[in-house]
């Protein structure tokens, strides 16, 4: 048994005070969950401590919070891996971010991420004719799709993805996650469609900035940023979706610059996007981008020589990642239910398998 | 005053399912819930659900396999409903959305499990109940113009007219502490068991047997309430669920001699046979000394024989429970289990089409008692039973609302229950913590009320929990406010539990014999000569709860020893 002391963030909406911090000493093992002692502490101490919790596994989850700064679940965060992060030793609890407080550390979900569920029309629109039976499909789609099924909708992505930070319109990693999961569904009727609304939508597919916390955040290894990824791959080169945010035209002027010069020309990266310097659609992004380049060199972060005489060139081995990808017939696909890892398996004992009941 | 024509309270699998078919019929319908729907507790259920649907199977065999997995205490005409319309409960669950598991037919894949004469066990990897709830959800966000939800709803009493009959229920808004009426033509408990009466438990927080006490209250007979399962595969460490499905899967138990000691209890079914065989086999190695762990309480569950590939694939979410919760690699070494109190087969006593004896008042799922479990639940079977009479039970109240009118409700329930509430704030601050009296409660049910039972440990039993049920009275709050004031909801549950748990005692102390998860040390046999019934426990004014009994239904098969 060990002593922790344990900060949370307070906030009492009928008591007109701002939130306040709020601390208690908690006798546990280092083992033991962030959730464990904020129960003991209300068992205890306070029961007026507001938290949404059920399962206590990881699975229901309603115990979203963020642990020493970092989002994920209460109920699985030890609280030896949370003293890790702090900074003076005690274990801090605050609310998720992105979504208003209603009281200490419960917020509102359906103000934020019910609402983006919603959007992606979030049910199977299911192929003609339903069989009489179950639908025929590939046994490796449905253990694909498994994973972003996986997600438990606790709203730990949603609580730090920057890209809502800057604009809370952004539908997020966990509604795009639930979007892949009928995408990647073989059994949905409306693929195209999905995918064409989700790339038009100019606070959808193409708002996120591959900045990784969602993928950091999810408890469930659902990668919702992986899922962003497929859904723009699938949208641009199987259903060829050139989306009016220009998002499919910018991912691939960055795959072009890369490949040309091996680290990114950012002053060629903007007009590709839009097709090149003279293109017509051009002009007026360049223009309208103009502030934003004098900032630039203002402050030295520019220089007109840099922006124009990109003087790196890309090396041979990024050449080489090129061609081997480029040269596989399929796309590699990154899914831990599909692949796992590399490891060999354990024996397989078959015999011993049937032996035991298996299938008595 | 909201009114509609059928109000379902719970959203799991029961509710959902209830909600959805109900609507399908054209009637207005709500769905109320003290947690967001996909909290609700079915979540939890991994391994997957039965049906008879492979080629070779029939649902006649699941349905013995369910009969005999009941030690003969269930209703066969109830089993016999719901086995033989599982296959098609599946397809509809398929068509819908749900993304089971396929084999390289392109077919739905079929794994083993306890107690069942061939695999029949539909699933997705080991988040079978997760899958089916959130794609239910799926389709009351696709319905939402035609099921109204209430998220975050409290219950806090059923309101039953002069005649008798259920005519709505008073609620609570969680998120502002508004008291409403809510006046129904019909009403469907859907609110889940009573695992939180134990301690540990594998069910959630949320499990405080909210239903199965506002039912009793109002005056519905509860039925096989003594018959508590036991789960063979909970972690030692903290009682959490490993799913059946490891076993399906091929896993072995160990004792402490690295011997597969089911050979001696079920040498066929070794570790697959019914679930309240193999706790009992894993209690008696433990009380006889061949536990493993460091204080001897526990058994090697080892699924290290099973296919690396395959458990990453299939049992994923007990891999990721080892590593979290326990700090073992399931696919590398054993991992120690012990039995864990996990499902009431008990609950309120309802016919086939989820009909209590209160007119206008239903149950289904966990909350209610068919009897589709009898003495002891299959596993797989309870997603089963909440699909199949959530279904019927939503189609049935839907067809009543049709013959009736909207009932006239008085707010002379909604007075008394905001006093309550009223009272229960106002409480002086000198009385136990609720945390305590639970604590009492569940580490006492899980001493005396657990895999061996006998009268003096049950007798103990009921004294403490007569003794708790006092000092709930004035339990101590520290919560004066009305948003999310978990503190007076769970002052509340605390009464539903303890009103629970004395029920599940005084069964316990009836049962004068030893059947399915009932096993009586001072009755070690079973007696269907004397107990071949149904329990039924009752209030009675304010004096002593009301015991009788009600017959069996057996249609095809005759009570036979049970062997695995």
């Amino acid at each position: 048994m060990a002593e922790f002391k344990l900060r949370l963030r307070r906030y009492d909406p009928e008591s007109g005070e701002p939130p306040y911090w709020d601390e208690h000493t908690i006798e546990l093992e280092p083992h033991r969950s962030v959730l464990e002692a904020i129960l003991q502490a209300k068992g205890r101490f306070d029961g007026s401590i507001g938290i949404r919790c059920s399962c206590r596994a990881a699975i229901c989850g309603s115990c979203g919070v963020r642990v020493n700064g970092q989002p994920g679940l209460a109920c699985h965060t030890h609280l030896s891996e949370a003293l890790e992060r702090s900074r003076d030793g005690a274990i801090e609890v605050e609310p998720m971010g992105n979504m208003p407080v209603i009281k200490d550390l419960i917020v509102d979900m359906d103000a934020v991420h019910w609402k983006k569920v919603q959007s992606v029309t979030p049910w199977l629109l299911g192929r003609e004719p339903v069989p009489e039976r179950e639908y025929l499909v590939d046994r490796e789609a449905m253990v694909d799709v498994t994973q972003s099924m996986a997600c438990i909708q606790c709203g730990a992505c949603v609580s730090d993805c920057l890209a809502m930070e800057v604009d809370p319109e952004f539908t997020g990693p966990a509604a795009l996650a639930k979007a892949y999961r009928f995408v990647g569904d073989p059994r949905d009727a409306e693929h195209e469609e999905r995918l064409r609304y989700l790339a038009e939508n100019e606070h959808g597919l193409y708002t996120c900035t591959h900045c990784f916390k969602c993928v950091d955040a999810c408890p469930k290894d659902v990668n919702p940023m992986g899922q962003i990824m497929r859904l723009r791959r699938i949208a641009g080169s199987d259903h060829h979706i050139e989306d009016r945010n220009n998002g499919y035209r910018h991912e691939h002027a960055f795959v072009k610059n890369i490949k040309r010069n091996g680290l990114l020309h950012e002053a060629d990266l903007l007009p590709d996007s839009y097709g090149g310097k003279f293109h017509p659609r051009a002009v007026p992004e360049l223009i309208a981008s103009l502030p934003v380049a004098l900032r630039g060199m203002l402050r030295g972060k520019i220089t007109p020589a840099k922006a124009l005489l990109h003087p790196h060139k890309a090396s041979k081995e990024v050449r080489g990642i090129f061609e081997k990808i480029e040269a596989k017939p399929e796309r590699y696909e990154l899914n831990l239910y599909v692949s796992g890892t590399d490891e060999d398996n354990a024996p397989t004992n078959a015999a011993e398998l049937t032996k035991s009941g298996g299938a008595a | 005053m909201p009114e509609h024509d059928v109000l379902i309270i719970g959203a799991g699998l029961a509710g959902q399912r209830a909600a959805l078919a109900a609507a399908r019929e054209g009637v207005s319908v709500a769905i109320m819930s003290k947690v967001h729907p996909v909290r609700s507790h079915s979540v939890a259920a991994a391994g997957g659900i039965n049906a008879a649907i492979s080629v070779a199977d029939d649902w006649r065999s699941h349905a013995y396999d369910t009969v005999k997995g009941s030690d003969f205490l269930g209703d066969q005409d109830a089993i016999e409903v719901m086995c033989s319309e599982a296959p098609g409960e599946v397809m509809h669950l398929e068509h819908i959305g749900v993304t089971f598991h396929r084999n390289d037919a392109g077919e739905m894949d079929l794994r083993a499990f306890g107690g069942a004469s061939m695999k029949r066990t539909a699933y997705v990897a080991d988040i079978t109940g997760q899958a089916i709830l959130h794609v239910l959800y799926e389709q009351l966000m696709k319905h939402s113009a035609t099921v109204e939800r209430f998220e975050e709803w409290f219950t806090t009493s059923l309101i039953i007219d002069d005649s008798g009959a259920c005519v709505g229920v008073v609620a609570r808004d969680i998120r502002t502490g508004a008291m409403e009426t809510f006046t129904a033509k019909n009403v469907i408990f859907a609110s889940g068991g009573a695992g939180q009466c134990f301690k540990p438990t594998t069910n959630a927080l949320i499990c405080t047997a909210d239903g199965i006490a506002q039912a009793y209250r109002a005056g519905a007979p509860l039925m096989d309430m003594e018959m508590i399962q036991y789960h063979p595969t909970t972690l030692a460490e903290n009682g959490f669920l490993i799913t059946e499905g490891a076993r399906g899967e091929g896993a072995h138990l160990l004792n402490r001699d690295g011997e597969r000691f089911m050979a001696k209890m079920a040498p066929n079914k070794m570790e697959l046979a019914s679930r309240d065989v193999v706790s009992r086999a894993e209690q008696i190695e433990i009380n006889e000394g061949r536990g493993v762990g460091p204080d001897g309480r526990g058994i090697y569950l080892d699924i290290t024989v099973v296919p690396r590939r395959r458990i990453l694939e299939a049992l994923r979410e007990i891999v990721n429970i080892g590593r979290d919760f326990a700090g073992v690699d399931i696919t590398r070494e054993p991992i120690i289990i012990q039995p864990g109190q996990h499902y009431i087969m008990g609950g309120v006593r309802t016919d086939s089409d989820g009909r209590t004896p209160i007119e206008g008042l239903y149950a289904a799922g966990e909350v209610a008692c068919v009897s589709v479990h009898g003495g002891n639940r299959l596993g797989a079977n309870s997603l089963l039973d909440t699909l199949i009479f959530g279904r019927r039970a939503g189609e049935h109240a839907a067809a009543r609302s049709r013959s009736i009118a909207m009932p006239a409700v008085s707010d002379a329930h909604l007075r008394r229950d905001t006093r309550m509430i009223e009272e229960i704030i106002a409480r002086p601050g000198n009385g136990r913590r609720i945390s305590e009296i639970k604590d009492e409660l569940g580490t006492t049910m899980n001493q005396h009320v657990a895999v061996f039972r006998e009268e003096a440990g049950l007798a103990q039993a009921l004294e403490v929990v007569r003794r708790l049920k006092e000092e709930a009275q004035h339990a101590q709050i520290d919560d004066r406010g009305t948003v999310f004031n978990q503190d007076v909801l769970g002052a509340i549950e605390l009464g539903y539990m303890i009103d629970t748990a004395e029920t599940i005692v005084l069964s316990a102390l009836e049962r004068k014999e030893s059947r399915g998860a009932q096993f009586r040390t001072d009755y070690p046999e079973r007696d269907d000569a004397q107990w071949l019934k149904h329990i039924n426990v009752s209030v009675n004014g304010g004096g002593e709860p009301a015991i009788s009994y009600s017959p069996v239904t057996i249609t095809q098969w005759q009570p036979e020893e049970r062997k695995y």
